[in-house]
């Protein structure tokens, strides 16, 4: 028990069927706010088509290691790699700003609870979509509609609605809207940070539902953070369990969820059942 | 009591109004605005007799730049005969003793709101702006820090949502004024507050054209013969405001910016925004032929495409 919370990585991080190497490897990251230190020597691998959960109570560092992923702080120690072309073996976090975005912008895409976060509430939904090709030097209008439209579609967005503004559609479709603006420019990773938490029970359904279409169809890289172990349960294949900005536990999502080994991860699969 | 009495006599003031530092700070800003073209340039923006908002980034600028020789030209919205035009050149004179004028063409220094003249500049003379809002960004992001971070890293795109967004709206640019530029390629700037139909005339123009705003302490530039791109997607060509059919009920001009005048019975009135203009087409039977619009086209290919009518 103690052993598995010491060593997360040695015996359960990679399944030895996964042969291709992880696309994003953070190792070591320390991430502190004055006094309060959100994430602690936290070391973890995403491997490419896989989707990686992150669960753990509220203030246990996952949203922080969210951000951290996203590029949009960086951490006082520790290294961040991420496999893309000219970029596999640097430390994103020693990179510019100007490149950090560049790297943002063309390789994660990122769900936030909050739709506010993510979209811009008084552009339309195309629009919204079509700033990722903006960002990225596009400047053709029959191609961004396109992309647009495809993008909308392949989340499973109503297209009659697509030049609405986000802020009169229901939460569930401003989910759909922030999923198609993060899947735009096909990102290697694509980040959910608790997509479906705050949407009733059967919006919910079906928004996991087109997640694990996409997921189904893509092949996506996805890290998925939740408190919810039915959403993880749902379309995680492997787990971490973060408490007090530590891993304590991580394996494959079965394993975690029906035979606990650290005393939080019982207590955590206990109370939900 | 007369106005005379109450003033102070005409040699206890600097030539120009203000002092020599004043104005040698305003001549560096400028060497510099116009070394980096469009590139905002701060400046100590002084204390003037009228109040900010009526012209007075514009005024320093012409105060700076003004000497004895000169003939001033002043425009507000096209007029020269409106308050604030009449004002600032009656002003302009008393300062510098320099001649004023209403022809174009005769004038050295042109200050303006809101236009560019028809008649076409030339060579050495000046255009001075008179500009509320530099910052094309404020639009998308109020926060002045993160603006000029654009502006250093040219992350124009969230222009084009704008842009984007008029378009699935309405089908058409919309922007009536300040229509979004970009600079010999490198920056953007809002070429305030002149309509749309000007906004070509600052393409590779023969003029030095200069935009001071006062309250924002801000001045740009555009040198002579510099590159001025309207912001457009590729597939759907900037264009001009749509005036066909207007006829300027005075003179009997078309295919000139027109203001429209609404009558008491309903009807519409079309007349030249540009007086000056109009008063040389009543009182010469030759009308000037060197406009920059004859009969709908411009006088040079610049960036205006054949216009894309969405569906």
């Amino acid at each position: 028990m103690t052993a598995s919370s010491s060593h997360p990585a040695v015996s359960l991080d990679a399944p030895r069927l996964i042969e291709s190497p992880p696309l994003v490897v953070l190792s070591n990251v320390t991430k502190r706010y004055g006094r309060i230190t959100a994430v602690d020597d936290v070391s973890l691998s995403v491997y490419p088509g896989e989707v990686l959960g992150i669960v753990g109570e509220s203030g246990s560092g996952k949203s922080t290691v969210m951000r951290l992923l996203n590029l949009e702080e960086t951490a006082e120690s520790g290294e961040y790699q991420f496999d893309v072309p000219d970029l596999s073996g640097n430390n994103l976090f020693t990179l510019d700003r100007y490149a950090r975005r560049k790297i943002g912008v063309h390789h994660i895409g990122i769900v936030y609870q909050n739709p506010h976060l993510g979209l811009r509430m008084n552009t339309t939904s195309s629009g919204n979509v079509a700033e990722r090709l903006l960002m990225t030097g596009e400047r053709g209008f029959d191609a961004l509609r396109d992309a647009a439209r495809a993008s909308l579609a392949a989340s499973e967005f109503p297209l009659a609605r697509m030049d609405d503004l986000p802020r009169k559609l229901s939460g569930g479709m401003q989910q759909r809207v922030q999923l198609a603006k993060a899947i735009a420019l096909k990102p290697r990773l694509l980040l959910l940070d608790e997509p479906t938490t705050g949407l009733d029970v059967s919006i919910q359904a079906t928004v996991l539902d087109t997640l694990k279409r996409l997921q189904r169809t893509t092949h996506i890289t996805t890290v998925l953070v939740s408190h919810d172990l039915g959403v993880i349960r749902t379309l995680a294949d492997r787990v971490i369990v973060m408490r007090y900005g530590r891993v304590v536990e991580s394996g494959l999502t079965d394993q975690v969820l029906e035979d606990p080994q650290d005393a939080y991860t019982q207590q955590l699969v206990f109370s939900k059942l | 009591m007369t106005l005379a009495s109450l003033v102070k006599p005409q040699d206890t003031y600097s030539y120009g109004f203000l002092d020599g530092h004043a104005k040698r700070e305003l001549r560096r800003r400028i060497l510099k605005a116009i070394a980096i073209p469009g590139y905002q340039v701060p400046y100590a923006s002084r204390e003037l007799p009228i109040a900010r908002g009526w012209g007075t980034g514009g005024l320093q600028v012409t105060l700076a730049l003004v000497t004895p020789q000169d003939t001033v030209k002043v425009i507000d919205q096209g007029a020269d005969d409106s308050v604030n035009a009449a004002n600032l050149r009656r002003f302009i004179a008393r300062m510098s003793g320099a001649q004023t004028t209403t022809d174009t063409r005769a004038a050295t220094l042109i200050q303006s709101r809101h236009r560019i003249p028809e008649e076409r500049l030339t060579e050495g003379q000046t255009l001075i702006l008179q500009v509320p809002d530099p910052e094309p960004l404020r639009y998308i992001d109020a926060d002045m820090a993160r603006a000029r971070q654009m502006h250093a890293d040219t992350d124009y795109s969230p222009m084009w949502l704008v842009l984007y967004e008029q378009l699935v709206r309405y089908r058409r640019y919309v922007q009536g004024a300040s229509y979004p530029s970009l600079v010999n390629g490198r920056y953007v700037m809002s070429p305030s507050p002149i309509p749309r139909w000007d906004t070509p005339k600052l393409h590779q123009a023969a003029h030095l054209t200069i935009l001071s705003a006062g309250r924002e302490k801000r001045l740009y530039a555009v040198p002579p013969y510099t590159d001025v791109q309207p912001l457009e997607f590729s597939d759907v060509p900037f264009e001009v405001e749509n005036q066909d059919g207007w006829i300027c009920f005075r003179t009997g001009a078309r295919q000139q910016f027109m203001n429209e005048l609404p009558q008491a019975d309903g009807s519409t009135r079309y007349e030249l925004s540009d007086t000056g203009y109009a008063e040389k087409l009543l009182t010469h039977p030759q009308a000037p032929s060197d406009t920059y619009y004859t009969e709908g086209r411009f006088y040079h290919d610049g960036f205006l495409k054949p216009p894309r009518r969405l569906a």
